[in-house]
């Protein structure tokens, strides 16, 4: 129940989001979900792609600095206090969140959330535990 | 005011003269006193008889650095240990340090070149000089010392740092002149116009700043802002530390003290001298010392030498400020970085590309360096507290290096400029 997500370092420099973007835009990948953690030195680019290695090869062979990791996808119901129980599950076992994001679901009534826990398999097993619904790979992408 | 206007205005001819003999003296000094000399000159097949005129100088072995520093501590020495009554020694930052004797007679040159360059500043017996170059076994500090005193002027041996108190003491004793590294100079003016002090009212006439590069710029601004006439001075620890060469108040060029350090210029590739006015490296030697004769130390430093009469009435030949530097030696402040040395830290690291870039700023008056690292996927992580880790570490390896903080900027892949054959490590943006 595991997610591949791609993360690219971006140089804090003018275009470079952008050229990231592009490339993906030329190989005609769909981003599903997007985050940008930025510092004020450089900035880290994340997304979810249906063919991540893919998207990492054509990355790459442009000379960004690309990593896939895990993450955990979860659909919540798009309504007050729909974080709140994924959160809380993780709380309850002791899960820290390193980062998360959120997205809507075009028929609007789900929201998806991507996290990302230090330790994925734990994480997993406290959303489970807490009765969250871990949504997997091809769900994702064919939302 | 001229200190010595016997040595300091002597004819080109008498001073012709005077250094052959001195040469003569000292090339045998070191042959017959100095072990490593010896076997030098004997596997070239020179001894101290082929010195007849001071162009046989080229007939001597160059002195470098590794030269020196592998006779670490004492091997240099020419005289038993007996005689030797101070040692000072530079940073060692590449490696052991090169060490410098000094028999009492050597104190007594230091001090009087010493005099004579702060004469020109125009310190006089009623001068309080204070000298904030370090004291230690940098020379800096020891150096002014000996020279102040020998002129009778009232040493204030305050030393490097503490710039409240620096500038309390400025102000309580009345201090008529400044010596330290230019940057610190400038550095004293803007925290002494942060605190209120009005410059206008101190009692500084004249500074003599040294021992790192700095520009015309630089001057102007230390004059305007201290109210003073900022000089340049020019010395190494090899040689005899400050005190080699002097601006004069005519401020076009540094008088070396010729009768004491023999200067020549070299292209450092073919290793000939060049004609005056022409742009080389600086090499000297040692005409009188006797802890620790040295026969054409290359200074590494790059400057072109004037024998122009200048209008101070001093006929010491004159050199320009130094324009650079004939290796990759950079001085930040104060402390000497080989960016072999960022190199040698860097590839500690796993999984890091051995390409980077330095980039030095003097932002305000204190230098900074930047090294541009380009990143990999060994380096990088989707976490933003694991890429600033890899940053804190590569900072920590560099400091544990070159004992100075950087700042670590993470770059793209080959987003660094290649260059064919040598890759331009070094973007120094001071304007030195």
């Amino acid at each position: 129940m595991k997610l591949k997500q791609i993360s690219v370092f971006l140089e804090n420099r003018k275009g470079r989001l952008w050229k990231a973007l592009n490339i993906l835009s030329l190989a005609k990948i769909n981003i599903r979900a997007l985050s940008i953690a930025d510092t004020s030195e450089f900035g880290i680019l994340r997304i979810i792609v249906p063919e991540p290695e893919l998207a990492k090869h054509i990355l790459e062979d442009a000379n960004f600095v690309v990593k896939v990791n895990d993450v955990i996808a979860v659909s919540i119901s798009d309504e007050p206090g729909g974080l709140d129980s994924v959160l809380e599950a993780l709380n309850m076992l002791d899960i820290n969140v390193e980062y998360l994001y959120a997205f809507v679901e075009k028929k609007g009534k789900n929201a998806i959330v991507i996290i990302r826990t230090e330790d994925i398999d734990a994480g997993i097993n406290a959303l489970e535990k807490g009765g969250v619904t871990v949504l997997s790979s091809e769900e994702v992408y064919s939302l | 005011m001229i200190w010595n206007r016997e040595a300091e205005c002597m004819s080109a001819e008498d001073m012709s003269e005077l250094q052959l003999q001195r040469l003569q003296a000292v090339v045998k000094r070191a042959y017959e006193y100095v072990p490593y000399y010896k076997k030098r000159f004997n596997d070239l097949n020179i001894g101290p008889e082929h010195i007849e005129t001071l162009d046989d100088i080229e007939k001597l072995p160059f002195t470098s650095k590794t030269d020196l520093r592998d006779a670490y501590p004492f091997g240099m020495f020419a005289v038993p240990i007996d005689e030797i009554v101070e040692v000072h020694t530079t940073s060692g930052t590449t490696g052991k340090p090169t060490v410098s004797g000094y028999t009492e007679e050597d104190l007594d040159i230091w001090g009087e070149v010493m005099a004579r360059a702060l004469t020109m500043t125009g310190v006089h017996k009623s001068d309080k000089i204070q000298n904030s170059y370090g004291y230690g076994l940098f020379t800096g500090g020891m150096g002014v010392h000996y020279g102040g005193q020998k002129i009778g002027a009232t040493v204030i041996p305050i030393s490097a740092g503490n710039t409240m108190r620096q500038l309390e003491i400025m102000q309580d004793f009345e201090t008529t002149v400044l010596t330290c590294t230019p940057s610190y100079g400038l550095y004293l003016a803007e925290v002494a116009e942060n605190e209120g002090i009005d410059t206008g009212k101190l009692k500084l006439k004249a500074g003599c700043f040294g021992a790192e590069m700095w520009t015309e710029e630089m001057r102007q601004e230390l004059e305007k802002r201290l109210n003073i006439s900022a000089q340049n001075i020019y010395g190494l620890t090899e040689i005899i530390g400050p005190g080699v060469a002097m601006e004069c108040s005519i401020k076009k060029g540094l008088h070396i003290f010729e009768d004491h350090f023999y200067p020549e210029i070299i292209d450092p590739q073919t290793m000939k001298q060049v004609s005056d006015g022409e742009n080389g490296e600086l090499v000297l030697t040692t005409l009188t010392r006797e802890g620790m004769p040295v026969i054409r130390f290359r200074t590494r430093d790059i400057t072109a030498l004037n024998r122009d009469i200048c209008e101070c009435g001093r006929t010491q030949v004159k050199m320009d400020r130094i324009t650079g530097r004939s290796d990759d030696m950079l001085k930040i402040r104060g402390v000497i970085v080989f960016p072999s040395q960022i190199e040698k830290a860097l590839l500690k690291i796993d999984g890091l590309e051995p390409q980077y870039q330095i980039i030095v700023t003097r932002p305000h008056h204190l230098d900074e360096i930047e090294v541009m690292v380009e990143t990999s996927p060994a380096l990088f992580s989707d976490e933003v507290k694991h890429v600033e880790e890899i940053k804190k570490n590569i900072e920590i390896k560099i400091h544990n290096e070159i004992g100075l903080r950087v700042n670590i900027s993470l770059v793209e892949p080959k987003s660094l400029p290649r260059s064919e054959g040598k890759a331009v490590r070094v973007i120094d943006k001071r304007n030195l």
